[in-house]
C-alpha cells in the first residue's frame, strides 16, 4: 500500500531531518538514515501513534529498515 | 511560581515524605496525580491539601510493581492534564531482617516496589518526555542506599539500585532534555520510622551533625528545586538530604 510508505516516509524525513529520497525501502534506520537507538525508538513510538497501533517491544526490535516498518504496519492493519 | 501549569506525578503520596513532596508541588503551581497503593482516605486527604493551593489533583490507585496498573496511570494521567511533566518517584516500603534470616519474599516484595517500580514508572512516563522534549523525573533513594546498614539487606540493594538506575536514565534520556536526579534522605520522621526502637533512634541521632532528624519538608524542597528550571542544568545526581550524616 503506497498510503502506508507515504506517511512512514513523511514522520521519518521529520524525525530524522533525511532527504526524502533516501527513504528507500531497504534503507536501514541506524546505517543508511543516520538514526542512533533512542531515534529508533522514538520513530516507534511516533508510528504507534500515527496508525493507532501498539507495537511490542519484541516486535519494535526487529523494526531496523523502512521496508520492515511498512510490512509490519500493513500486517497489523 | 516555579512549575505554574506543569503536571507532576507523585508515587506514595497518601502519606509521610510523599505527601509532603504532593504539597509542595501544588504550592509552587503544579497540579499532582496523588497515586497511592491502600490508603485511599489518606490519599484524598493529601488531594485535598493540594487542591488547597488552587491547583488540581487527580487520585490513583496503583501499585508501582505492576506493569498494567502504572501503564493506567499515565493514561489516565495524560488524558485528564493532557502532558506529565514531572514524575516523583517516591513509593517505597521496607521488610527489615538480618540477612541471614531475610525471607525470599522479603527480598522479592521490597525489590519489586522499590527498584522494579521506578523502572516501570520511569520507562512509561518518558515516552510523553520524550516526545515533548522535556521533563524531570526524581526518584526517592536513601541514604543508606549509600552507606549500608545491618538489618535491610533488602531495602539498601533497592535504594542503591534506585541510584544505579538514575545515573543511567539520566545518561540515555539526556539527548531528549529528560534530567533525572535522586534524593538520598536520611532520617526523616515518618510513619516508616516511627517504628524503629527509641534506642535505635537515639543511636542514630548521635551520627547527624545538624544534631536533628529531618521533616518531610526537608526533602520536599529539594524535589521543587530539582523538578523547576533552575535545576535544568543538573542531571544523573543524588542529593543527600541528612543532616550532614554521610559526607
Ligand atoms: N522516612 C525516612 O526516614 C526515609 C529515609 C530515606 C528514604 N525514605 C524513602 O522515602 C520514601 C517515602 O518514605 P516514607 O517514610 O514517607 O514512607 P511511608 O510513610 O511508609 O509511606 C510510603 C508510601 O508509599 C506508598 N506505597 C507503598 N507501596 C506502594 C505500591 N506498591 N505502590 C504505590 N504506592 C505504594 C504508600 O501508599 P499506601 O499507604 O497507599 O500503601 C505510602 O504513601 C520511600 O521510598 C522511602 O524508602 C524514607
Amino acid at each position: 500500500m503506497a498510503e502506508v510508505l507515504d506517511r512512514v516516509t513523511k514522520i521519518i524525513v521529520d524525525r530524522l531531518g533525511v532527504d526524502e529520497s533516501e527513504v528507500k525501502l531497504e534503507a536501514s534506520f541506524k546505517e543508511d538514515l543516520g538514526a542512533d537507538s533512542l531515534d529508533v525508538v522514538e520513530l516507534v513510538m511516533e508510528l504507534e501513534d500515527e496508525f493507532d497501533m501498539e507495537i511490542s517491544d519484541e516486535d519494535a526490535e526487529k523494526i531496523d529498515t523502512v521496508g520492515n516498518a511498512v510490512s509490519y504496519i500493513e500486517s497489523k492493519m | 511560581m516555579k512549575l505554574e501549569g506543569k503536571t507532576a506525578i507523585v508515587t506514595g503520596a497518601s502519606r509521610g515524605i510523599g505527601r509532603s513532596i504532593a504539597i509542595e508541588l501544588a504550592k509552587n503551581g503544579a497540579n499532582v496525580v496523588v497515586n497511592y497503593s491502600g490508603s485511599e482516605e489518606k490519599a484524598k486527604e493529601t488531594a485535598k491539601e493540594v487542591e488547597a493551593s488552587g491547583v488540581r489533583a487527580l487520585v490513583i490507585r496503583a501499585d508501582v510493581s505492576n506493569a498494567d496498573d502504572v501503564q493506567a496511570m499515565l493514561k489516565e494521567t495524560i488524558g485528564e492534564f493532557g502532558s506529565i511533566d514531572i514524575l516523583v518517584n517516591n513509593a517505597g516500603i521496607t521488610k527489615d531482617n538480618l540477612l541471614m534470616r531475610m525471607k525470599e519474599e522479603e527480598w522479592d516484595q521490597v525489590m519489586d516496589i522499590n527498584l522494579k517500580g521506578v523502572f516501570l514508572t520511569t520507562k512509561a512516563a518518558a515516552r510523553p518526555m520524550m516526545k515533548q522534549r522535556k521533563g524531570k523525573i526524581i526518584n526517592v533513594s536513601s541514604i543508606v542506599g549509600v552507606m549500608g546498614n545491618a538489618g535491610q539487606a533488602n531495602y539498601v540493594a533497592s535504594k542503591a539500585g534506585v541510584i544505579g538506575l538514575t545515573k543511567t536514565s539520566a545518561k540515555e534520556l539526556a539527548a531528549r532534555g529528560i534530567n533525572v536526579n535522586a534524593v538520598a534522605p536520611g532520617f526523616i520522621e515518618t510513619d516508616m520510622t516511627d517504628e524503629l526502637a527509641e534506642d535505635v533512634q537515639a543511636s542514630m541521632k548521635k551520627m547527624i551533625p545538624l544534631d536533628r532528624f529531618g521533616k518531610p519538608e526537608d526533602i520536599a524542597k529539594a524535589v521543587v528545586f530539582l523538578a523547576s528550571e533552575d535545576a535544568d542544568y543538573i542531571t544523573g545526581q543524588t542529593i543527600h538530604i541528612d543532616g550532614g550524616m554521610v559526607m
